[in-house]
C-alpha cells in the first residue's frame, strides 16, 4: 500500500488551512518550487515577461498600447487582441499536451513515471481548461468581432465599450488560471471539474477555486460579448441586407451567439451552485444532506454541449466563405446552409445526455439521446456536401486556406463518423471514457475547429494587415499540424478500442508502449505545427513589404473586401448598400466605382479605460476570493460595481471624424463602394 | 476488441455494424473531396466552370436524404440494440449459442468502489473481497453498485460495458463471462490521486473452482462489519487483494445509503422523514427519532 497523505492530497496538503485576517490562505508554501519543472517554467516565465516589459519601455511604446490598443473600442483592435491571446495560450496549453503524451509514453513503455499523479492531474485539467476557454473560445471571439461588422457593412459593434469590457474580462480569467500554474494549485478534477470530486470534501486545495473564479469571470465576458454580437446583426446590417442576403460567416455568427446567451448563462449559474458548495456550505451537489452530483453533470452538459458547437459553428462560416472564393464559385446551397446552421443551433439542445449513457439511464431515454445525437450528423453531412457542390465546375486555387480546408473535409468526416459511433449508447458503454472519446473529440475540435482558425487567420490577414502571410511557413505548419494530427491520434483510436481508459498517468502493462511512443511522435510534429507558425508571423511580417497585397487580393466576394486592407477605423466612409447575397461580387460584376465625394463626419465611439480597470478589480476580487482574503475580495468587489456605476456618467463617450480627415483617407483609397 | 462475455461480443458486433453503415456515405465523402478537388484544380483549364451554379433541387434532395436514410437505418438499430443491451434488463441469452437456463439464478455481486479501490460483496455466499471478482463461466452476472465517495465507473472489458457507480445511488449491470480465464476490471471515471491504480483482476471459474474460490475466502480469519468497513473505506492506493470471510447483515443497505458509520441517518430514513413532513411542524412526532436506527421507523 503506497504512502496515501501525500498521494492523496498532493501538494495541497502544504497549503494551509488556516486562514489569516489579513493574508487568507496565502503563505510562503504555496509556491511549488519544489518542483524542478514548475521552477524551470516560472523562471522561463520571469525572464520572457521582463524581456517583452523591458522592450516595450525601451520602445517607449506603453503610452501607444494604452491609447491604441487597451483601451480601444474599435471591433477590429479587440478581434485582433482576441487573436493574439488565444496565440499565446495555445503555446501554454499546447505545452502540457506535450508533457502529457511525453509521459504516457515513458510511463507506459515502464522506462519513468517523471509526473506524479497529482501533478499530471492538474495538466491534463488545465490543458482542456485552457484549450477551450482561452484558446478555442478567444480565437472564434476574435474572427466573429473583426470580420462579422465588416461584412454587414457595420462601423462597429453594437456597444464598443462592452465589447472592449468582455475582452478584459476573458484576459483576467486568463491571469488567474496562469497565476495557479505558480501560486498554489489549478484542479486536478478533470475540465468540467465534477463533484463529488470537485467538492470540498475531495478537493479541499485552491485548484478548484482558480478553476471557478476564472471560468464564472470570463463567462461573465463571453456573454456579454454573445449579446453584443447578436445585437450588431440584428440591427446594424447595412441596408438592402436582408436575412437571406446575410453573408454566410455572419449567418454562423449569429446562430453561436444566440447558443452562447442561451447557453453560457446556464455554465454561469451552475458553476456558481458549485462555488455556493465550496464557500457557503450548501449542498447543491455533495454526496450528503440531499445533495445530487448527478444535477451537476446533467447542467454542465447542457451547457457543455451546445458550446461545441459554440466553437464549430463559426468555422463552419469560415470554410463557406473560403470555398467560394477559392473555387471562384457562388456558395452552393446557400439556403440549406443557413437552415442547417438552424438546425443544428436547436437541435444541440436536445443532445447533452449523450455524454452520460453510462450514468445509468434507462434504455429508452439513452436511445433518445442516441438518436437525436445521430440526426445532427445529417444538416452537418448537408454542410459536407454543400462545401463539395461548391468545389464541383469550380476553379480551385489552392492557396493555404484552401488546402485547410481539404484537410479539414477528409480529418472531420473521419472525426465526425466516430462521434456517431459514440452516439449508439451500447458502443458508448465500451468505448466511453477511452482514448477512443479523447481521440473523436480531438478529431473534430483540431480537425474542425483549429483546421478552421489556421484557413481562417491565413485568410482575413491580408484584409487585417494588408499582406500575406508567408506561403512557405505556412505549408510547415500545416503539413506539421495535419500530419502531426493524424499520427498523434490514430493511434489512440486505437488503444481506446483495446479498452484503455483516459486520464491514465501509470501502467502496470507495456504492452501499449509502442501505441503511445508513436502519438508522442505526432505531438512533436504537431509542434513543428505550432513553432511553424509563429515563424509564419514573424517572417511575414519581417518581409511584409514583399508580401504587400492589394484590397481584395483573393478575389473575394462579400463586403469586407470592399473596404482597403487594412481598413481605415471607421471601416466604412459611406454604408455600403447591398442588393444581392455576395454584396462585393456584385458590386464588381456590376463596375461599381469608389465614391470620391458627398462624404459626412463620421460618429464613432471614443476609447475608454473602464473596461480594463473594472476587469482589473475583478481579477482582484477573484484572486482574493481563491485565497480567502475577504477583505481584498470585498474591496475588489466594490471598487468593480463603483466604477461601472462611474463609467455610466461619462457622457464624453463619442465624436465626429472631422468632414477633412475622412476625405483625406477616402481619397487616397482605392476602393470601389456603392454608396447608399 | 476480442471480448470473452457474450454481451461485450454484441456490443464490438453493434460497433462494427454501425462503422459499415456509416462507411456508406463516408467513404463516397472522402472520395470526392480528393476527386473534386484533383479535377477542378484552377490549372485544369479545359474542365467546366460554371460560377454561377448554386442549386440544383435533386441534388438537394439527395444531400438531405442520404445521410437522413442512413440515420433512420442506424437509429432502428440503435433503439433495437440500446434496449437488447440494456445494462439493467436480466440477460437473454448466455451466449450466441446457449438459451438462458430458466433454472439458473444470476450471480449476485454487490459492488463498492472506494478511494481507491473495490469491494466485492457476494449476498449468497456472505463472502466479501477487496480488488478481485470471481464470476462462474456461463452463469450470468448481475451487479449492484454504489460508491463511498466520488464517481466512479466500473469496467470489465472482456465482460461488458462500463456503468458509474456513485455515492448514495445504485446502479446496476448485468453480464456474463463465457470462457475461463482472468480478466482485467478497473476504475474508467476519472476519481483523483489513485485512478491509474484501481484495477482488479476477475476470474471467470467453473463450478468447482469457483466453490475452492469462495471455500479460500471463507477461510480468513477477517469478517466485514460496520467497523471493519469504515477502516477498509479509508483512502489507500494500490491494495493487496483481500478476503472477508462473513459480511454483516445489511451492510449493503447501509453502504448505499451512506450510513455505516454510528450516528449517521440513513438516506432511505432521511427521506421517509422529509416525505411525512421533514424537520418544519408537520414532521415533528419525528423529531426524537433515534438516528441511524431502523426500528425507529417502526412507529409509523
Amino acid at each position: 500500500m503506497a504512502d496515501v497523505t501525500n498521494a492523496v492530497a498532493g501538494h495541497s496538503a502544504e497549503i494551509t488551512n488556516q486562514v489569516h485576517w489579513f493574508w487568507g490562505k496565502l503563505s510562503w508554501d504555496i509556491f511549488p518550487f519544489y518542483d524542478p519543472l514548475i521552477l524551470g517554467t516560472f523562471i522561463v516565465t520571469i525572464l520572457l515577461g521582463v524581456s517583452v516589459v523591458g522592450f516595450v519601455t525601451y520602445k517607449r511604446l506603453w503610452g501607444y498600447l494604452w491609447t491604441e490598443w487597451f483601451t480601444s473600442v474599435d471591433h477590429k483592435k479587440i478581434g485582433i487582441m482576441y487573436m493574439i491571446l488565444a496565440t499565446v495560450m495555445l503555446i501554454r496549453g499546447f505545452s502540457d499536451a506535450i508533457l502529457m503524451r511525453i509521459h504516457q509514453a515513458l510511463a507506459s513503455a515502464g522506462i519513468l513515471e517523471f509526473l506524479p499523479a497529482y501533478h499530471y492531474d492538474q495538466v491534463f485539467t488545465a490543458h482542456g481548461v485552457i484549450m477551450i476557454f482561452f484558446v478555442a473560445m478567444p480565437f472564434i471571439t476574435g474572427f466573429m468581432n473583426y470580420i462579422m461588422p465588416l461584412q454587414i457593412g457595420a462601423r462597429d459593434v453594437a456597444f464598443p465599450f462592452l465589447n472592449n469590457f468582455s475582452f478584459w474580462l476573458t484576459f483576467s480569467g486568463v491571469v488567474l488560471i496562469m497565476l495557479s500554474l505558480f501560486v498554489g494549485e489549478f484542479a486536478a478534477t478533470g475540465w468540467l471539474a465534477f463533484p463529488p470530486l470537485s467538492g470540498l470534501e475531495f478537493s479541499p486545495g485552491v485548484g478548484v477555486d482558480y478553476y471557478l473564479w476564472s471560468l464564472n469571470i470570463a463567462g461573465i465576458g463571453t456573454t456579454l460579448s454573445g449579446i453584443n454580437l447578436i445585437v450588431t446583426i440584428v440591427k446594424m446590417r447595412a441596408p438592402g441586407m436582408t436575412w437571406m442576403k446575410m453573408p454566410i460567416f455572419t449567418w454562423s455568427t449569429l446562430v453561436t451567439n444566440v447558443l452562447i446567451v442561451a447557453s453560457f448563462p446556464v455554465l454561469t449559474a451552475t458553476l456558481a451552485l458549485l462555488t455556493a458548495d465550496r464557500y457557503l456550505g450548501t449542498h447543491f451537489f455533495t454526496n450528503d444532506s440531499g445533495g445530487n452530483a448527478m444535477m451537476y453533470i446533467n447542467l454542465i452538459w447542457i451547457w457543455g454541449h451546445p458550446e461545441v458547437y459554440i466553437l464549430i459553428l463559426p468555422v463552419f462560416g469560415i470554410f463557406s466563405e473560403i470555398v467560394p472564393t477559392f473555387t471562384r464559385k457562388r456558395l452552393f446551397g446557400y439556403t440549406s446552409m443557413v437552415y442547417a446552421l438552424c438546425v443544428i443551433t436547436i437541435l444541440s439542445y436536445l443532445v447533452w445526455l449523450h455524454h452520460f449513457f453510462t450514468m445509468g439511464a434507462g434504455a429508452d431515454v439513452n436511445s433518445f439521446f442516441g438518436i437525436t445525437t445521430m440526426i445532427i450528423s445529417i444538416p452537418t453531412g448537408a454542410k459536407l456536401f454543400n462545401w463539395l457542390f461548391t468545389m464541383y465546375k469550380g476553379r480551385i486555387h489552392f492557396e493555404l486556406p484552401m488546402m485547410w480546408v481539404i484537410a479539414f473535409m477528409i480529418t472531420f468526416t473521419i472525426g465526425g463518423m466516430t462521434g456517431v459511433l459514440l452516439a449508439v449508447p451500447p458502443a458508448d458503454y465500451v468505448l466511453h471514457n477511452s482514448l477512443f472519446l479523447v481521440a473523436h473529440f480531438h478529431n473534430v475540435i483540431i480537425g474542425g475547429v483549429i483546421f478552421g482558425i489556421f484557413a481562417g487567420i491565413n485568410y482575413w490577414w491580408p484584409k487585417a494587415f494588408g499582406f500575406y502571410l508567408d506561403t512557405f511557413w505556412g505549408k510547415v505548419s500545416f503539413y506539421g499540424w495535419v500530419g502531426g494530427f493524424w499520427v498523434a491520434f490514430m493511434p489512440l483510436y486505437i488503444l481506446g478500442l483495446m479498452g484503455v481508459t483516459r486520464r491514465l498517468s501509470q501502467f502496470e502493462d507495456t504492452s501499449y508502449a509502442p501505441l503511445f511512443a508513436i502519438a508522442a511522435v505526432g505531438v512533436f510534429m504537431i509542434a513543428l505545427g505550432v513553432v511553424a507558425f509563429v515563424v509564419q508571423i514573424a517572417v511575414s511580417i519581417k518581409n511584409r513589404e514583399a508580401l504587400a497585397c492589394g484590397n481584395d487580393p483573393w478575389e473575394g466576394r462579400t463586403l469586407e473586401w470592399s473596404t482597403t486592407s487594412p481598413p481605415p477605423y471607421y471601416n466604412f466612409a459611406l454604408t455600403p448598400r447591398v442588393y444581392a447575397l455576395d454584396a462585393w461580387q456584385h458590386m464588381k460584376e456590376n463596375g461599381a466605382k469608389a465614391p470620391t465625394s458627398g462624404f459626412v463626419p463620421i460618429h464613432m465611439p471614443k476609447p475608454t479605460a473602464s473596461g480594463l480597470v473594472i476587469s482589473g478589480f475583478m481579477t482582484v476580487m477573484g484572486f482574493a476570493m481563491i485565497w480567502h482574503i475577504w477583505w481584498l475580495a470585498a474591496l475588489g468587489f466594490i471598487a468593480s460595481v463603483a466604477w461601472g456605476i462611474a463609467h455610466t456618467f461619462n457622457y464624453d463617450r463619442d465624436y465626429h471624424v472631422p468632414l477633412d480627415e475622412v476625405t483625406a483617407i477616402e481619397t487616397g483609397r482605392p476602393v470601389a463602394v456603392l454608396a447608399e | 476488441m476480442n471480448p470473452v462475455g457474450d454481451v461485450a461480443s454484441q456490443q464490438a458486433d453493434l460497433i462494427i455494424y454501425a462503422t459499415v453503415l456509416m462507411l456508406i456515405v463516408i467513404v463516397p465523402v472522402i472520395a470526392l473531396t480528393v476527386f473534386f478537388a484533383m479535377r477542378y484544380r484552377a490549372s485544369e483549364k479545359e474542365r467546366t466552370y460554371e460560377p454561377e451554379w448554386d442549386h440544383s433541387v435533386s441534388l438537394e434532395i439527395v444531400i438531405w436524404s442520404v445521410p437522413l436514410a442512413i440515420i433512420i437505418m442506424l437509429a432502428g438499430l440503435t433503439w433495437v440494440a440500446t434496449h437488447r443491451l440494456d445494462p439493467y434488463a436480466d440477460l437473454t441469452r448466455i451466449s450466441a449459442t446457449q438459451p438462458i437456463d430458466e433454472n439458473v439464478t444470476p450471480l449476485q455481486v454487490q459492488v463498492v468502489a472506494m478511494d481507491w479501490k473495490w469491494l466485492f460483496i457476494y449476498p449468497e455466499y456472505n463472502i466479501a473481497t477487496v480488488n478481485e471478482m470471481a464470476t462462474i463461466v456461463d452463469r450470468p452476472v448481475e451487479l449492484k453498485l454504489t460508491a463511498t465517495t466520488v464517481m466512479n465507473a466500473f469496467y470489465v472489458p472482456d465482460m461488458v460495458g462500463m456503468i458509474y457507480a456513485m455515492a448514495g445511488m445504485e446502479t446496476e449491470l448485468n453480464g456474463v463471462l463465457n470462457s475461463e480465464g482472468t480478466y482485467e476490471g478497473f476504475a474508467s471515471h476519472y476519481n483523483g490521486a489513485g485512478f491509474s491504480k484501481m484495477r482488479f483482476d476477475v476470474q471467470a471459474l467453473d463450478e468447482a473452482g469457483f466453490a475452492a474460490w469462495v471455500a479460500d475466502a471463507q477461510s480468513v480469519p477477517q469478517d466485514l462489519t460496520r467497523a471493519t468497513f469504515e477502516q477498509l473505506e479509508q483512502p489507500s492506493i494500490d491494495d493487496d487483494v483481500a478476503y472477508y470471510a462473513s459480511v454483516e447483515d445489511g451492510l449493503w443497505r447501509r453502504i448505499v445509503n451512506m450510513c455505516v458509520g454510528e450516528d449517521t441517518m440513513c438516506m432511505d430514513e432521511m427521506m421517509m422523514i422529509d416525505a411525512m413532513g421533514g424537520g418544519g411542524l408537520e414532521g415533528m412526532p419525528d423529531a426524537g427519532m433515534d438516528h441511524g436506527d431502523n426500528a425507529a421507523m417502526t412507529g409509523h
